[in-house]
């Protein structure tokens, strides 16, 4: 049942082999058992969770079903969801019941999925590890010394280990394609826009995307299907007619060019992740796609450029956990600063609030044009890197991190080693670009290696039908951690 | 030395949209403490703003009412500051690229009429406000006013004193109110006013230290404020001392202004593009369809006026000093069905005279157009004597019934019976000769008292031109 993609539990459920409520026991017991020592989830609430997937049945008996109606989903714990403790990983909002839902999670309820909880994540998404996390860090169920990756990491071990059958999660600068990659799933952070961030606690406004993360690439569609589609109060959804995302998982690959960025295939690449994309790869060209190289080559200012746009925007969005309206307010203080300043001081964890610092001076007086004025040309030209690629290839492939997952403490103390791992995938969201991670091996250490799809804008079906065209010929996607 | 003062204003307009220039929420004033604030008002995590078309719609106007260019494509940013009553931690409004550049604005000030350039109008939210020590001893937050619109209208440093500072600030609102794009409740802090002050030696080109007073709120603390801060940075400079940039506050109680915070600790507002909005365009054909959608204009109006109805420029100003003002004598000149200069004099006269006095706006007369149209009626058909009418107003005005229900029950019916008038001149001319004889030797002044008696006799209801007409000839 576990391993069973959503299409087949769709027609279980439809056919009543199985119930909703039956199905979400499962995935209950699966996490009562497992999630103590994987630490995937912050929030559990058994009661709603079964109380959803009754209703699911009763919607499934009256034959109103829609197409994921009665499915168990896990949502990232940025999303608000009425009712449920929406922390964010944050000791800031230890104790905020969201009273609303987010968008994304408002359509999941819609569509009559279950919600089975909210998962860990890197404090306010910053953090490519989940070692940020106020809740203790997710551990990954291939090898529990080795970090998820983040900072959708409670999303994607909960996947992984089979606690979910598909999760939302948010990327920034590549938080749902490095986790899935060093968890060996399958994820999507779709094109800027796509779907709505209303409800989405934002990191940078002007990066953050939400997305499915699955056991496979036709599990994605099918919750995109659900996740996306405009909504008239984020005004930077984009108004356009509804997709159906599964529609070009069946198209061939003969004569699609694939695009290879010599700078993602360059020093800093490991030996283990280079031979796995480049099986991946050959595959490919079996399937009759052919490769070109191409070129990025402002490639290597994406980290320096997310690390003056990013905390910039955060520095302010993070303005609003004052501890006046709700959140964490500090127990003892003076005058109106010192609350200020001793509930965000206590509030916040380490890296937060490095970004904070960094984002306020970027922005600051005196400093705002070296930085955050050229910060954003460089993002410009990054677009442009991306937009000549496209001329030469329909869709571009590399890595999705340099290495597979690394071990707890290893790259904790160095926040710039930490950076690089996002090496490959922050220019996707710079960009504003659909991107994916795939399985597509492993290394010496067993621990999985993602192959990284980047599509040009709105190519999303595109990319899951050529994702799924590898996961029917390959079946690093189906394999699961053993002894978890 | 002489010196002179130098103002520039900047004016909060809140615009009179039902909702929040970025929620749902409803902006009426009044409410109980935060009724009126949702879930994107309190800052809630994960909540976006949405522009409100009608707050740029408003906006769009005020540009067109003063020649300013509209921009076609400007920039939400946001400003960053923590305050309790500023639930994201920062107030989303406009910075380098503002909504409306460059227009202005023509003031009457005495005889003189002057143009004052308008430098930019931009679309920025409301904050929150705190009530200090309402609550033991705490303050307490109302997010009701969070999110509410406002135009930032920024005037160049063109006003010298405080009297042109008041005609451009009444002005202002006068074009807001006509507009309908702000209530211009000052009371209710709908029109709000930041003075930028400074003095310089008469003569001189060059700017001085200016200094910024925070909201002022009535038309009086505005003109006081300008006067005090100038005679304090006057005083200053003429003991040798130098004017410090600052932000002051102006205390109407003591009738003085102190300093709020000074240049040094001015804040760092970190401004940057708001990421949540995208650039706002507007386009050609929504500044069209805006334009027409417009009352028209004071300024036109008062071309119309002067060239439709044949009055004199200064009455056609002051009857478009206000909108309702402007409909009023329009429906009078229309109900009367002509006598436009009359009408114009009665309005400008006994009417705004009546409504000073009684602190009301025209549209709370308590005497309609149709009554002072059939007053003015009974002058034109010499029912009435202008000084009679003036009785039958101030009936009309104490709600005593309609005007020849008045003229009845007061007998104030003019007479204009010849015979009658005749009568009454040859007993007042025999009961006074020695009068008579002064004004045969030369005394002119001996004509006005006759008059006086005979009015006095007949008890003002005499038909004056008559009366006038048989005194003259009985002396002859």
């Amino acid at each position: 049942m576990i391993n069973t993609s959503l299409k087949q539990l769709a027609a279980l459920l439809g056919e009543k082999k199985i119930s909703s409520v039956e199905l979400t026991q499962v995935y209950l017991d699966r996490i009562a058992t497992l999630n103590p020592e994987l630490n995937a989830f912050i929030t559990l609430n058994e009661a709603v969770s079964l109380a959803d997937a009754r209703a699911a049945d009763a919607r499934i008996a009256a034959g109103n079903a829609a197409p994921l109606t009665g499915i168990p989903l896990a949502h990232k714990d940025i999303f608000c969801a009425d009712g449920w403790r929406t922390t964010c990983g944050s000791r800031m909002l230890e104790n905020f019941i969201a009273p609303y839902d987010a968008h994304v999670v408002s359509q999941c309820k819609a569509a009559g999925m279950v919600t089975l909880g909210k998962t860990n994540m890197d404090e306010f998404a910053m953090g490519s590890s989940n070692e940020t996390s106020y809740y203790g860090a997710v551990k990954n169920p291939w090898d529990k010394r080795a970090v998820p990756g983040g900072s959708s990491g409670g999303s994607a071990a909960a996947v992984a280990a089979r606690l979910a059958p598909v999760a939302t999660g948010t990327d920034t600068g590549g938080s749902i394609r490095q986790p899935a990659a060093l968890t060996g799933i399958t994820g999507l952070k779709p094109t800027y826009g796509v779907v709505s961030r209303y409800g989405m606690i934002a990191f940078a406004s002007s990066l953050d995307q939400a997305g499915p993360m699955a056991k496979s690439a036709e599990d994605c569609a099918l919750l995109m299907n659900v996740m996306a589609g405009y909504d008239e109060r984020d005004s930077t959804s984009l108004e356009r007619p509804a997709e159906d995302y599964t529609r070009d998982l069946d198209r061939p690959l003969a004569g699609l060019r694939i695009g290879l960025p010599r700078e993602y295939f360059a020093e800093g690449l490991s030996a283990d992740v280079a031979a796995a994309v480049d099986a991946a790869l050959a595959e490919y060209r079996k399937l009759g796609a052919t490769t070109v190289d191409i070129s990025l080559p402002n490639t290597k200012l994406s980290i320096p450029v997310y690390y003056v746009l990013a905390p910039a925007e955060a520095s302010s969005n993070l303005s609003r956990f004052d501890g006046v309206r709700y959140g964490y307010r500090a127990p003892e203080y003076g005058d109106l600063t010192d609350m200020y300043e001793k509930s965000r001081a206590q509030g916040f964890g380490t890296e937060v609030k490095r970004r904070i610092m960094i984002g306020t001076y970027v922005l600051s007086h005196g400093y705002y044009d070296a930085y955050y004025m050229q910060a954003q040309k460089i993002r410009r030209l990054i677009a442009q890197d991306f937009a000549e690629a496209f001329r030469q290839c329909d869709i571009i492939m590399g890595p999705t991190s340099p290495d597979t997952a690394f071990d707890f403490g290893d790259k904790s103390g160095d926040p710039v080693a930490m950076y690089l791992s996002d090496i490959y995938t922050i220019a996707v969201n710079l960009a504003g670009l659909p991107g994916m991670s795939v399985p597509c091996g492993t290394g010496s250490n067993g621990r999985p290696v993602g192959l990284q799809l980047i599509g040009n804008y709105f190519s999303e079906a595109k990319m899951l039908g050529v994702a799924h065209q590898y996961q029917l010929a390959t079946d690093w996607h189906t394999r699961m951690p053993e002894n978890i | 030395m002489q010196w002179e003062i130098v103002v520039g204003l900047e004016v909060h307009t809140q615009l009179s949209t039902s909702s929040k220039i970025f929620s749902g929420s409803s902006t009426a004033f009044g409410a109980a403490p935060n009724t009126q604030a949702n879930a994107v008002d309190i800052a809630l995590p994960g909540v976006l703003p949405v522009l409100n078309r009608g707050a740029v719609e408003r906006a769009i106007q005020l540009g067109l009412a003063i020649n300013a260019h509209i921009s076609r494509r400007s920039v939400f940013a946001r400003k960053n500051y923590f305050y309790p009553d500023l639930p994201k931690g920062y107030q989303i409004s406009q910075m380098e690229l503002p909504v409306v550049e460059g227009g202005s604005l023509t003031i009457q000030v005495g005889e003189t009429e002057k143009t004052i350039r308008i430098t930019r109008a931009h679309l920025e939210e409301d904050a929150g406000k705190s009530m200090h020590g309402d609550f033991h001893g705490m303050t307490g937050i109302d997010l009701n006013r969070a999110g509410t619109p406002l135009l930032e209208i920024v005037s160049e440093p063109d006003m010298r004193g405080s009297a042109e500072a008041v005609a451009y600030a009444k002005t202002l609102h006068s074009l807001v109110v006509w507009l309908g794009i702000c209530d211009g409740n000052m009371q209710e802090g709908s029109f709000r006013c930041d003075a930028n002050v400074s003095v310089r030696p008469m003569g001189s080109t060059e700017l001085g230290t200016r200094c910024e007073i925070k909201n002022l709120n009535s038309f009086r603390f505005l003109e006081r404020a300008i006067e005090y801060e100038a005679r304090r940075q006057i005083e200053i400079n003429e003991d040798g001392g130098t004017i410090r940039q600052e932000t002051r506050l102006y205390d109407p109680d003591r009738d003085e202004t102190r300093t709020m915070r000074s240049k040094e600790d001015a804040h760092d507002y970190r401004y940057f593009p708001d990421p949540d909005l995208l650039p706002l365009v507007i386009s050609e054909e929504w500044i069209e369809r805006t334009r027409a959608a417009m009352p028209e204009l004071p300024v036109a109006m008062r071309e119309r006026f002067i060239g439709q109805y044949a009055i004199p420029a200064y009455d056609a100003g002051v009857l478009t000093g206000s909108k309702a003002t402007a409909v009023y004598f329009e429906q009078l000149v229309a109900a009367v069905g002509g006598e436009a200069k009359l009408c114009a004099n009665w309005i400008m006269g006994e009417l705004s005279a009546a409504l000073n006095r009684h602190e009301l706006d025209i549209a709370q007369s308590p005497v309609g157009v149709a009554q002072l149209a059939m007053l003015i009626r009974r002058i034109g058909d010499g029912t009435l004597s202008g000084k009679l009418a003036k009785e039958v107003f101030e009936a009309l005005w104490q709600g005593e019934g309609e005007v020849d229900a008045i003229i009845d029950a007061r007998g104030l019916k003019q007479v204009s019976d010849v015979g009658a008038i005749e009568a009454m001149v040859d007993q007042v001319l025999a009961a006074n000769p020695n009068q008579v004889a002064e004004y045969r030797a030369g005394k002119e002044k001996m004509f006005g008292y006759l008059i006086g008696q005979a009015m006095k006799a007949m008890k003002g209801k005499a038909n004056p031109q008559q009366l006038n007409e048989i005194l003259l000839r009985k002396l002859s």
